[in-house]
């Protein structure tokens, strides 16, 4: 297989993240499917960064420890990466980095006083000798800089004096003259909740979930949106709830923490029907945990969390593509059967950055919701045949609209009648008989690797990308369940014909997805099982993988 | 199309409730904004839960019966995802001053065009007694038999504080006065607050008290922010003096939603949008 990995590494504050955004976009435009995976300690200045990008001849998602070049923005870079790969071809600032271990270095200062550049700029000059030392065109450096940086020119400028000053000394084949769309998780599915009808987006700033915000609000004129950062996340779900009773589709983000804040107006979204996507993006807990670390722990905090019983969507995608389209389907499915529904997304996910092919994107099925037809008198609980009552607005004309978070009779007036209250409980119920029936034309449970082997790999969310990696070299089959509620039984039993052993890989310390599983009745005969904040590396789990296959 | 405003549910207020004169006087105001060309499609209450919030059910308008503390965060959404709406609150003191002050505050802030009325019984009368943020230093509740430590709120001056545009204070047997108040914050633009002292007849019934003490806000300029402060500061919830009621402060001020732009693209404009940012992404 044709890849290449980099490493650019610096202190936080260096900009690291848009170093290694080139990179990628340098890969990007030669034909390559790259990933980028970001480490960073939670602190603004200071402290070691490093983004790793990976760049290969097919899609992938995940990271191993193999490194090819290494870009060295300080000193410490080297003491930390060259240990994991002696022969690394390294590119350093030869203002901070003294000894580059056989590396070539960068004057970047003098660079920056001959171009009279501002330091801000530096970065290019590290990014213009990689190039060079890699053996990268010329003409692909310029169009990617002129593609992806403002003020292209001074940065243009200065990387071609860097450019010129190293020599190539490990080419990098050229693959093709395709370019795909580099998106972050997050920002996949930002775009995915604007593709399903987002008016209105509200969150509170936690990692990882924030970059999400950032997204949304520094593209909220051109999406045509809004933007609201309320006090708390216990505001942020009440203020939407108050947003999608107007009738504005309307979604929130958050990781764990912020979540347990969510919950009373997850409940009362429950109760009151009223519809509304929760985009949770998960790191390494319980409490503060490991902020800027991924994790896959909240899968049944979220299948449970919120007092009460009450259908709920939980959808989790593995990669860009998956985030953008279910994005767009849990606002639509929220809508059409007014609930509350969850996009749960991790750090990998939603902070990493890969390659996404917009046009093998297959569209989910659509969904409408029901609007009130102007006759009779309005119930805003109206039973019906599915459960789903007709909706409308404050503003309606003679409509008499009650959102109630009490038990309620069909208007919407407080019931403590037993008879009632178990006929509503039962119309309840019945909207999720039907969301079931409606997901069995979505494809809930992905099957990928060799669909026909007999040992299977279970995985879900961003776990996905490293297991098919592995399951490519072993021959195993992946069985990925997307949907995780309603739980889609006939498609993972589907998804199960055949398999003899069943391995439950997963980033948390007690297989949460192979609790879900068994209490269906498939007991995976296995679990491996991360919990230090870092994903999964493909050549970390065929190890484990061969250790558990053995007899 | 003038409609029945009361809905046929049962009511459980206990007798001699203050709710009931606040039910009746809101029912007045709707019918006097619908004579003057409001339509009453276009009016939205939020209630929290308590007694108070009863009246979502009692009143045949468009409602939300939101949960405790959380009324303002709802009727900003509403606001916001829909400015035509007038948004109505109505809130307990524990509600409002205890499990949602942060929200109070922020509401105030923001300055976002919401009538805010607060049920202040300073009590928890659902709950069945136990003190709230203005009951008087040494209340006795259920949750506090010895009486409390902790000296009370003074709302008026929390929201002095915090940059509310309308501070009003009413009394649930002043009636014209309180019809009146409620109606100045509805047609105020920006964040309206009338804290309501009403009477508990179950848990703290001080009738007697409040119409000894009470009288009328005269000569008071409400444009004068010092003077406001100090008619705020002469009653503090707790110690024996006169409380005045009226409207204390009002200024014009641009409203939360001033400050947001409307945005309006077309479903194929926002798909276009999205084509564009995967092509830039390339």
């Amino acid at each position: 297989m044709k890849e290449v990995s980099v490493v650019v590494g610096g202190k936080a504050g260096d900009g690291i993240n848009s170093a290694g955004a080139m990179v990628a976009q340098l890969f990007n435009h030669m034909g390559y499917y790259v990933y980028m995976y970001t480490d960073y300690p939670s602190l603004i200045r200071g402290g070691h960064n490093f983004a790793l990008v990976r760049g290969a001849e097919h899609q992938v998602g995940a990271s191993n420890s193999r490194i090819d070049f290494l870009i060295a923005l300080n000193q410490e870079t080297l003491s930390v990466h060259v240990p994991d790969c002696p022969e690394c071809t390294v590119v350093a600032n030869g203002d901070l980095v003294k000894s580059p271990q056989g590396g070539q270095t960068v004057p970047v200062n003098d660079i920056l006083k001959e171009e009279s550049a501002p330091p801000i700029t530096g970065n290019s000059a590290l990014i213009g000798a990689f190039a060079k030392s890699a053996g990268i065109p010329w003409n692909i450096v310029e169009d990617v800089f002129r593609r992806h940086i403002p003020k292209a020119d001074e940065n243009t400028r200065v990387a071609h004096r860097a450019y010129d000053l190293v020599k190539t000394v490990n080419p990098v084949q050229i693959l093709s003259e395709r370019t795909h769309s580099l998106l972050s998780g997050n920002e996949a599915i930002g775009l995915g909740l604007v593709a399903g009808g987002l008016s209105h987006y509200v969150a509170y700033p936690m990692t990882p979930s924030s970059t999400l915000l950032h997204f949304l609000a520094g593209n909220a004129e051109r999406l045509g949106i809004t933007v609201i950062h309320p006090e708390n996340e216990i505001s942020v779900a009440l203020m939407a709830l108050g947003c999608a009773s107007a009738g504005a589709k309307t979604a929130v983000g958050t990781s764990g923490g912020g979540f347990c804040l969510m919950t009373e107006g997850l409940s009362f979204a429950g109760m009151a029907e009223i519809p509304i996507v929760f985009v949770v993006s998960q790191r390494t807990g319980p409490s503060t945990g490991l902020p800027t670390y991924t994790g896959q722990s909240e899968l049944q905090f979220v299948l449970h969390a919120g007092q009460g019983e009450f259908p709920r969507l939980i959808a989790a995608p593995a990669d860009p593509g998956e985030g953008y389209l279910w994005a767009a389907a849990a606002m639509r499915l929220a809508w059409k059967f007014q609930i509350p529904a969850f996009v749960l997304t991790d750090k990998t996910l939603s902070e990493g950055v890969y390659s996404v092919d917009r046009e093998r994107l297959v569209a989910l099925p659509a969904a409408e919701l029901l609007p009130w037809d102007g006759t009779g008198v309005y119930g805003r609980y109206q039973d019906t045949a599915s459960g789903i009552s007709p909706l409308a607005f404050p503003g309606r004309k003679d409509a008499v609209i009650k959102v109630n978070s009490y038990a309620h009779d069909e208007e919407g007036i407080t019931t403590e009648e037993g008879t009632l209250v178990i006929r509503m409980a039962e119309k309840r119920r019945k909207k999720e008989a039907a969301l079931k029936e409606e997901l069995a034309r979505y494809p809930c449970v992905n099957v990928v690797g060799s669909p026909d082997a007999t040992t299977a790999l279970l995985c879900w969310g961003s776990v996905r990308n490293a297991c098919l990696e592995v399951a490519t070299e072993l021959g195993l089959r992946v069985i990925q369940p997307v949907v995780l509620s309603p739980f889609p039984e006939q498609q993972f039993a589907r998804a199960c014909e055949g398999v003899k052993k069943l391995i439950a890989v997963e980033e948390n310390a007690t297989g949460q997805l192979a609790s879900l599983v068994r209490e269906r009745g498939i007991v995976p005969d296995a679990t491996i099982l991360r919990y230090d904040g870092r994903p999964f590396t493909p050549e970390e789990l065929v190890k484990k993988i061969q250790a558990e296959m053995s007899p | 199309m003038t409609r029945n405003l009361v809905t046929a549910t049962q009511n459980t207020w206990c007798p001699g409730c203050g709710n009931f004169a606040i039910q009746h006087i809101l029912k007045d105001v709707l019918t006097g904004l619908e004579k003057d060309g409001k339509s009453l499609d276009d009016i939205v209450l939020v209630s929290g839960i308590g007694c108070h919030a009863k009246i979502a059910d009692y009143l045949a308008i468009n409602s939300v019966y939101a949960i405790h503390g959380r009324t303002l965060p709802v009727a900003t959404g509403l606001k916001l995802a829909n400015p035509n709406l007038t948004v109505i609150c109505c809130a307990g003191d524990g509600d409002a001053y205890a499990e949602g002050l942060d929200h109070l505050i922020f509401a105030a802030k923001r300055n976002i065009d919401i009538t805010m009325i607060i049920h202040n019984n300073r009590v928890y009368g659902l709950t069945t007694g136990q003190y709230t943020p203005t009951s008087p230093l040494g209340f006795k509740g259920k949750s506090t038999p010895a009486g409390t430590t902790e000296y009370p709120f003074n709302p008026l001056e929390l929201m002095l504080a915090s940059g509310a545009t309308f501070i009003a204070r009413g009394y649930t047997r002043k009636i014209p006065q309180l019809a009146q108040l409620i109606r100045q914050g509805i047609d105020h633009k920006g964040f309206a607050f009338v804290d309501v002292l009403q009477i508990c007849a179950s848990f703290f019934n001080m009738t007697d008290y409040y119409n000894q003490k009470i009288y009328d806000l005269a000569g008071h300029d409400p444009g004068d922010f010092a003077q406001a402060c100090a008619k705020a500061r002469e009653w503090d919830y707790s110690r024996d003096a006169p409380i005045s009621l009226g409207l204390f402060y009002r200024k014009s001020f641009p409203t939360f939603g001033d400050r947001y732009p409307a945005r309006d693209l077309t479903p194929a404009q926002k798909e276009q949008q999205i084509r564009d940012i995967f092509e830039e992404s390339k």
